[in-house]
């Protein structure tokens, strides 16, 4: 889905935007374990999800501490900027 | 347990510096109904929840509010970033910046730093979803009250969603509510206490 010259917004904000429907029905079904519909529009955002993690970690480094090895064999890139406050030229 | 995104739950972008709107947006990071108030709430009250659904619906409310203060210490940070000494004198900053210099601290926007002293968290079911009621909309209005002192626009569109967060809470509360409210004992029509009655069995 994700083509190469998507930016690194684009692809954040993709995934941004999975996450956000995947919060909301996550509280949804918290009150409403029994919604079909929503239990099946969870797993349909949830593989979206999956799909727009892959995409933006192997070009722009780590969501999460587990996606470190994905990224890089030896060197720690956790730590790498901008962080989610920067503005981009900061924190590099 | 929880595992950091590093990333915001919404994107944010403020070019303008403001540090006058700084002052007044820091509350919803420590002040009476701020998001540092709500995670502290929902987080701490779920351990007496009397059922799996509430135990649930405020592990998952209490998470997001976590996201919530980054965001909205991300809006100060922002607005607060390359000010000169006469900006941060002439925008009232400086009662602040005296003793926070731009780091953020978690106070309210008449200076009251934050206090659990906001929040409750009462072992009773019934009564800490109403609190948890009354919470989101107090936070609700004083995002209202953001939006009618904000003028950038980059600003109110992460207020807006913000405030929408609010609204869409009140509703999960309210349904937790009903939900604790219909497995009552029906000799418990007034609703007391229920779960520490029944531990005492």
């Amino acid at each position: 889905m994700a083509e190469n010259n998507e930016s690194k917004e684009v692809l954040l904000h993709r995934l941004q935007v999975c996450d956000f429907i995947l919060t909301e029905l996550n509280e949804y079904l918290d009150t409403h374990p029994d919604d079909p519909e929503a239990i099946r529009s969870f797993e349909k955002h949830r593989a979206m999800r999956e799909e727009a993690a892959e995409a933006y970690t192997k070009r722009y480094g780590p969501i999460t501490i587990m996606d470190h090895s994905a990224t890089n064999g030896n060197q720690w890139r956790w730590v790498d900027g901008p962080w989610p406050w920067d503005m981009d030229k900061e924190g590099v | 347990m929880w595992v950091y995104q590093k990333k915001l739950q919404y994107p944010i972008k403020v070019t303008r510096p403001n540090p006058a709107l700084a002052k007044v947006i820091i509350s919803q990071f420590g002040g009476p109904d701020g998001e540092m108030g709500a995670a502290t709430r929902y987080l701490s009250q779920r351990f007496s929840a009397p059922n799996n659904d509430m135990k649930g619906i405020l592990t998952d409310i209490g998470t997001e509010e976590l996201a919530h203060i980054e965001m909205v210490c991300t809006l100060i940070h922002q607005l607060t970033r390359n000010l000169s000494i006469d900006e941060i004198k002439k925008s009232g900053f400086d009662t602040y910046f005296v003793d926070h210099t731009t780091g953020l601290y978690p106070i309210a926007a008449s200076g009251v730093p934050f206090s659990a002293s906001t929040l409750q968290s009462t072992g009773d079911a019934i009564a800490d979803l109403n609190e948890d009621l009354a919470a989101e909309q107090k936070a609700r209005l004083t995002y209202d009250n953001i939006l009618r002192l904000a003028d950038d626009p980059d600003v109110r569109d992460v207020i807006k969603f913000l405030r929408a967060r609010e609204i869409v809470h009140y509703q999960r509360f309210g349904e937790a509510l009903r939900d604790v409210l219909d497995s009552l004992d029906s000799k418990n029509f007034y609703a007391f206490n229920p779960e520490f009655d029944k531990c005492r069995k």
